[in-house]
């Protein structure tokens, strides 16, 4: 294939993709835009936000990964049923990694900004949030992820080359969502 | 059937090999946050801005990750060289800066629409759609040569690329995102 074949198929192929997902990051902005008040409540809430939308991609991405790996080598039948202990083992231990690095985030972040004398809020307060926010994300997306790989499957789709545009695009909705309903939350209960 | 069982698919088995690598990229994610932080003041006066950061990381993040999803395909297929002229390397790289100079005008004039219906129109049409588009020209040319070296270096280290670069592409694109959506907007504001 000459340069420009490759770069006309590669182009065709992700445009639609990059153009669903930009959707999806476009909301999950007007969410943010939407979070000032929020924002400027809850110091340092803005640097735990790459953190926690990039685990919703790593996460549930990996969970999509390897239940589609699972599918093609049947392992895992298309059904949605907790009494699969594979299925139950991948989504517990997305749920865990999830919740875990979303806190993880805020124990890394709160003493960088204590030594580089910027304003936070408590730990509790930030830590709390990431958990809350990684507790919800993370039951949405797995529903999301679980439902789109199966269901693409069982339509004869490349559940493989569904998980990708399903998670971006949907984990940056979901991830700033449920950030909202976090702070929120955490704010009516004092903190702050 | 205990004996079959492997820890791919135990809760701690699919944990461990995960934590490690997830500890290690949110402590970059952090570092970007920090940069965000630093421009918070302007972010909140100027709400497009705020709504161009998750799209601006994101399509960063994915333009990286689709160029090295392909480049790892045609890696494990055996077509890939890495010679600077091998037409698939040079393809995919004019792929991504177009695909990054189609998505990112149309995002930016969407973000200031989206902003000035739900907040107020607090920067110019053209001054948002300019950040967008420098943004996302400066980021292709970032996310292909990061994309390059990672793979490279994935095939160098004897590393199947699906396993390490996809992530670290990812991730650094996200990165990348803010730093350039920081340095344009300094440029540009």
């Amino acid at each position: 294939m000459s340069v420009r074949e490759v770069a006309v198929d590669a182009y065709r192929e992700a445009l639609p993709v990059l153009a669903a997902s930009a959707v999806g990051g476009l909301f999950a902005g007007v969410v943010l835009g939407g979070m000032r008040a929020e924002l400027e409540a809850v110091a340092g809430l803005l640097v735990l936000v790459p953190a926690l939308l990039a685990t919703r991609g790593n996460v549930y991405g990996a969970l999509g990964a390897k239940l589609s790996s699972a599918l093609h080598q049947g392992l895992v039948a298309p059904v949605f049923d907790l009494e699969d202990e594979r299925l139950r083992a991948a989504i517990a231990a997305a749920m865990a990694n999830g919740v875990l690095v979303s806190v993880f985030a805020a124990v890394v972040a709160y003493p960088v900004l204590l030594v580089l004398s910027r304003p936070s809020a408590s730990l509790l307060t930030l830590a709390t949030i990431a958990f809350i926010a990684g507790l919800l994300s993370g039951i949405a997306l797995t529903v999301v992820v679980v439902f789109a790989v199966f269901v693409g499957y069982r339509r004869g789709l490349n559940p493989d080359t569904l998980v990708g545009p399903v998670v971006t695009t949907t984990g940056d909705v979901f991830g700033m969502a449920t950030l909202l309903v976090a702070v929120r939350l955490v704010l009516a209960l004092g903190g702050g | 059937m205990s004996g079959a069982r492997s820890s791919t698919w135990t809760v701690q088995g699919i944990a461990r090999a995960m934590l490690p690598l997830l500890a290690v990229l949110t402590v970059v994610e952090v570092g970007s946050g920090l940069v965000l932080d630093t421009f918070e003041e302007q972010l909140l006066r100027y709400p497009s801005l705020l709504v161009l950061v998750p799209v601006t990381i994101g399509t960063a993040g994915n333009l990286g990750s689709i160029l090295a999803a392909r480049l790892s395909t045609a890696f494990h297929l055996g077509t890939l060289s890495f010679a600077p002229d091998d037409d698939r390397l040079l393809g995919n790289a004019v792929a991504t800066f177009g695909l990054a100079v189609t998505i990112f005008p149309v995002v930016g004039a969407a973000a200031w629409l989206v902003t000035s219906i739900t907040v107020s129109a607090d920067l110019g049409f053209v001054t948002v759609v300019l950040v967008a588009t420098l943004s996302g020209a400066v980021l292709a040319v970032l996310a292909v040569v990061v994309t390059f070296v990672a793979t490279y270096a994935a095939y160098r280290l004897r590393l199947d690329p699906d396993d390490v670069v996809i992530p670290v592409v990812t991730n650094t694109c996200d990165v990348l995102g803010v730093l350039v959506l920081f340095a344009v907007v300094r440029l540009v504001l």
